[in-house]
């Protein structure tokens, strides 16, 4: 029965795949281009050398680590739709502090930085944290909001406090940080790619995410006040208290996020670095089942969707907007399909369905004599 | 401030409200109905696009003087399909709604996005709808100008806050919404079909956020942008909870945040050194605040809001 298990499981899920796919398809029909085509351009365009390989990896890291965040909080029974804002302070706060401090050794530096960027991002998320603990303000409407709020803060500081002074010399006005220290940069994993050491570090938290959340005292508490908030507290578990610290975890491995793009990947922090992968990131959370073991592959596949839609807009003008759209129907699908996932009924009639499919053995046991 | 400053900001200000204020009462009407529906962003993306198509693509020919209603109509027929969409997967799938409307707005979103860059590309204008002084009453002075020098939108929406009152306290259709956002269980015991009224609610709430894209597109800015919505949709569905799922609460929030908006202009015009990405971000931060400032034991909305309904199920 447990392979029958997951067999319907990823049958359901493949479903809600193949439906937002079609969808897709419709918008992609739309706009005159094939949907055959630009699927196939999109599923095997990146993987044709090292280069587009590296890059699926290189997208990969910031979407494991906001899946993460965004798991732990869905978990714990808050909706962090901020990541795209946590990113974004996470990014602020690492390239303040590279740049502050240029000298320091890189043993000390990189840490710091990372470490920054996860603070900025988990202090963002706490304003909606405490806001939901205290007041009980919906935390979807003001994680939204915040990431307004952010996208501005990051655009005024790019274009004030924090531009590159020879931007401003050569009179280009790019809205763009300096270039960080080499001691805060993540080094290259393959020459001549952009993957970088952030992927290891984004593996070894996948690791500790699932340890905390499933074998310490503190991440059953937070699963438990996800999982029933009135029973929680009749154990003693202080169901406000973590909310905010969900909230603030999700934020921070969004901020991290952030610190690891602009350390590993750009080197300074830019306009559009987050590229949606805020809201990507929700996605993959939900079709890895909100699990680091299925956050993994999940992130490598949208990895290779984010890759591939880029290739398309290059090659055949389809806007690399369509991946959005797909992304949107994805979430639609998928939390549809969640109701025949968790539902036992709809499973055993899936079950007898199947049976029924099969060849039956020929019915020797039934011998034509009748009752014994 | 002066005395024609203050003119400029409320005259401008009342028709800063409209989007909003439609989109806010579709809302109203999910959310009174149990159902919250942050895609109301992506329904809103889709009307302004969609309504703002015809008018850029008979700028002349017999159609020409048409073709701004008919934006419209697209606009809220897209609306109503994008509410069956999302009733389809709230209401039959039940699934969780939070997640889903990010999901729809996305959607809404990135389908506005891909066509406007494949079919238009670039920004055009469309002519827009003009003012229509109501005779008389637009001769009051002062209050003529800003009230009743508007476009008939305009008006239209100001005459569904008390309509949608009255649909929803005075009409049996009003009791059902009412009844399948609060009492599921007893609506469904005195026959009613909670699930059909969660449609209808979803219809009629895309509808009116499908107009008020339209109504962004083509009169306020009277073109089309990427990111002409902006998050109106969200301070939508902010607004429902603020006007604690009154229409007329509605109308004060929805005022309020265009007052903000239009004082906000009055401020860079007047050459106050205030850096614009502040500026910008003014209407997010008041959301918020308003949320927090909101007295959370006045704010009892329905009961069952969020709350897929299961006849299957006990609670």
């Amino acid at each position: 029965m447990n392979r029958f298990k997951l067999g319907y499981g990823a049958a359901v899920v493949l479903l809600a795949t193949l439906a937002a796919a079609a969808v897709t398809a419709l918008v992609l029909k739309a706009i005159g281009a094939s949907p055959v085509a630009t699927y196939v351009t999109i599923f095997t365009g990146p993987l044709k050398d090292v280069f587009g390989l590296t890059e699926i990896l290189v997208r990969a890291v910031p979407l494991i680590l906001v899946a993460l965040g965004i798991s732990i909080a869905f978990r714990s029974g808050i909706i962090n739709i901020g990541a795209e804002g946590q990113m974004l302070m996470g990014i602020l706060a690492a390239t303040g502090t590279a740049l502050a401090l240029p000298a320091w050794p890189r043993a000390a530096l990189l840490p710091l930085v990372l470490l920054a960027g996860a603070l900025g991002g988990g202090l963002w998320a706490a304003i909606a944290g405490t806001l939901k603990a205290r007041l009980g303000v919906n935390e979807i409407l003001s994680t939204v909001m915040l990431n307004y709020i952010a996208a501005q803060f990051y655009t005024f500081f790019l274009r004030g406090p924090m531009i590159d002074p020879g931007e401003l010399e050569t009179g280009s006005g790019t809205p763009q940080s300096m270039r960080l220290p080499e001691a805060a940069l993540l080094s290259r994993l393959i020459p001549g790619t952009r993957l970088h050491t952030g992927l290891l570090l984004a593996l070894v938290l996948c690791v500790a995410v699932y340890c905390f959340l499933w074998r310490t005292t503190w991440g059953f508490r937070l699963r438990a006040a996800g999982a029933e908030a009135k029973a929680a507290r009749y154990a003693g578990i202080s169901v406000e208290g973590s909310l905010v610290a969900a909230m603030v975890l999700s934020g921070a491995f969004a901020g991290l996020a952030g610190a690891v793009e602009v350390s590993g990947v750009h080197h300074r922090a830019i306009e559009n670095i987050s590229s949606g992968y805020g809201f990507a990131g929700i996605v993959v959370a939900l079709f890895g089942a909100l699990h680091p073991a299925g956050i993994v592959p999940a992130a490598v596949f949208f990895g290779l969707l984010l890759v591939g839609a880029d290739m398309t807009q290059r090659s055949a003008g389809v806007p690399a907007n369509m991946i959005l759209v797909l992304q949107g129907v994805l979430i639609l699908t998928i939390v549809s399909a969640k109701m025949y996932l968790n539902n036992a009924y709809a499973q055993e009639r899936a079950a007898r369905w199947f049976a029924r499919l099969r060849p039956r053995p020929a019915p020797a046991e039934a011998k034509p004599g009748g009752q014994p | 401030m002066s005395h024609s400053m203050v003119y400029n900001i409320l005259s401008l200000g009342v028709p800063f409200s409209v989007a909003l204020l439609l989109a806010s009462l579709g809302e109203m009407f999910n959310q009174r109905a149990g159902v919250f529906n942050l895609g109301c962003e992506g329904i809103m993306c889709m009307g302004a696009f969609l309504g703002f198509l015809p008018p850029y693509f008979f700028k002349t020919g017999a159609l020409a003087p048409y073709a701004t209603l008919v934006g419209f109509a697209v606009a809220m027929a897209a609306g109503i399909l994008l509410g069956l969409l999302f009733a389809l997967v709230t209401v039959t799938f039940r699934a969780e709604q939070g997640i889903a409307g990010i999901g729809l707005q996305m959607f809404g979103w990135g389908v506005a996005g891909t066509l406007f860059r494949h079919f238009i590309g670039g920004v055009t204008g469309v002519p827009g709808v003009a003012a229509w002084a109501i005779p008389g009453l637009s001769r009051i002075p002062f209050l003529g100008g800003i009230l009743f020098n508007h476009n008939p939108v305009v008006y239209l929406a100001f005459l569904l806050v008390p309509a949608s009152w009255y649909v929803l306290f005075k009409t049996p259709w009003g009791l059902k919404v009412r009844a399948a956002g609060t009492e599921p269980r007893a609506a469904d015991s005195m026959g009613i079909n909670v699930n059909r009224v969660r449609y209808q609610a979803l219809m009629v709430g895309g509808a009116l956020a499908g107009l008020g894209g339209a109504y962004l597109s083509l009169c306020q800015a009277k073109m089309f942008a990427d990111d002409l919505v902006a998050g109106r949709g969200f301070i939508a569905v902010a607004l429902v909870y603020f006007g604690r799922w009154s229409p007329l609460g509605i109308l004060g929030g929805a005022l309020l945040f265009s007052l903000a908006q239009s004082l906000q202009l009055a401020i860079q015009v007047a050459g106050i050194k205030f850096p614009y990405e502040f500026a910008v971000m003014l209407p997010y931060v008041l959301v918020i605040l308003v949320l927090s400032l909101a007295r959370k034991a006045r704010m009892r909305g329905p009961t069952h809001l969020g709350i897929p309904y299961n006849r299957e199920m006990r609670y």
